[in-house]
């Protein structure tokens, strides 16, 4: 009986085999998550503008000089690790970002 | 100064959030590949959960206590996907759209001539929800009880009788489908 458990759970994962994602669902998702992080640091940078003519704010820019310099290595090692351009181009990445961008803004209102 | 610690971890949880992509994107499709059936579907679900990890990452992280958030990424997907059929069922859906949410044919082209994992992918699509996903946890993810359980929001012990019993009843299925000659 314990063996013809073991027969149909190793048939039960071989029916289950894992499923590779396609490569263009990565690049899409890369760049979506790209985008999140770029939109951060733009907007870090409006703060630090404004925030330059004040020296008790300098600590800050700073810090968000190294944090957006390590987010956009952290992003960047994920592409770099891809050989050639996305399927459809990078314009079709960039679409796909700002689609899965707006998609969180419609999430976002919903939840509120 | 407290501004300046949560923007040190911004870095961090970047860089945290990248290795965890990596680490488990195929996971993740893997399970919504399973849970929906077709591959247009487990492209959208896996896409959305990704992106709504990476709002919750850093309380995530906070709250895991340095355990895997293996569980917790399964758990959104489970949500999500949960969301997909409610809405799905709201409003009318076209035949196509039915049939790629309850039909396992585009799964069975993975075994296409190997008509007993055939049965198994059809019995598994005929389980309750709730041991379907702890199956395709288990097999397709190889997820281990404990992993299972927080990703179910169940205890360990009722993740292992669940498993058990998603067992004992697919081998009833795929015996029935097996022995009638046709699987339906």
């Amino acid at each position: 009986m314990s063996d013809a458990l073991s027969n149909f759970e190793g048939l039960l994962r071989e029916a289950l085999a894992p499923v590779d994602p396609p490569e263009d669902l990565a690049w899409r998702l890369e760049g979506a998550l790209t985008s999140l992080t770029e939109m951060a640091a733009d907007e870090l940078e409006a703060w630090e503008l404004s925030a330059m003519r004040d020296p008790r704010n300098w600590v800050r820019p700073a810090a968000a000089l190294v944090v957006g310099t390590t987010a956009g290595v952290a992003l960047v090692v994920l592409r770099s690790r891809r050989r050639g351009p996305p399927p459809g181009g990078l314009r079709g990445a960039r679409d796909a970002a700002a689609r899965a961008l707006r998609g969180i803004g419609g999430e976002a209102q919903n939840e509120r | 100064m407290a501004d300046e610690v949560q923007e040190k971890s911004k870095a961090q949880l970047d860089a945290e959030f990248s290795e965890l992509y990596r680490a488990h994107l195929r996971d993740v499709y893997s399970y919504a590949y399973y849970r929906v059936g077709n591959h247009h579907d487990a492209e959208d679900l896996t896409e959305q959960t990704f992106l709504q990890a990476y709002r919750h990452f850093e309380r995530a992280l906070r709250e895991s206590h340095g355990r895997p958030l293996r569980p917790w990424l399964i758990r959104i997907a489970h949500n999500l996907a949960a969301n997909l059929y409610r809405d799905r069922s709201r409003r009318p859906a076209s035949p196509l759209e039915n049939a790629a949410l309850t039909t396992p044919h585009t799964t069975e082209e993975l075994v296409e001539g190997r008509d007993e994992l055939s049965r198994v992918l059809a019995g598994v699509q005929r389980l309750p929800d709730d041991r379907r996903e702890a199956l395709i946890m288990r097999f397709a993810l190889d997820m281990d009880n404990r992993e299972i359980a927080r990703a179910l929001g169940r205890s360990d012990g009722a993740t292992k009788v669940l498993i058990h019993r998603a067992i004992k009843q697919l081998e009833e299925l795929v015996g029935d489908a097996g022995g009638g000659g046709d699987s339906g």
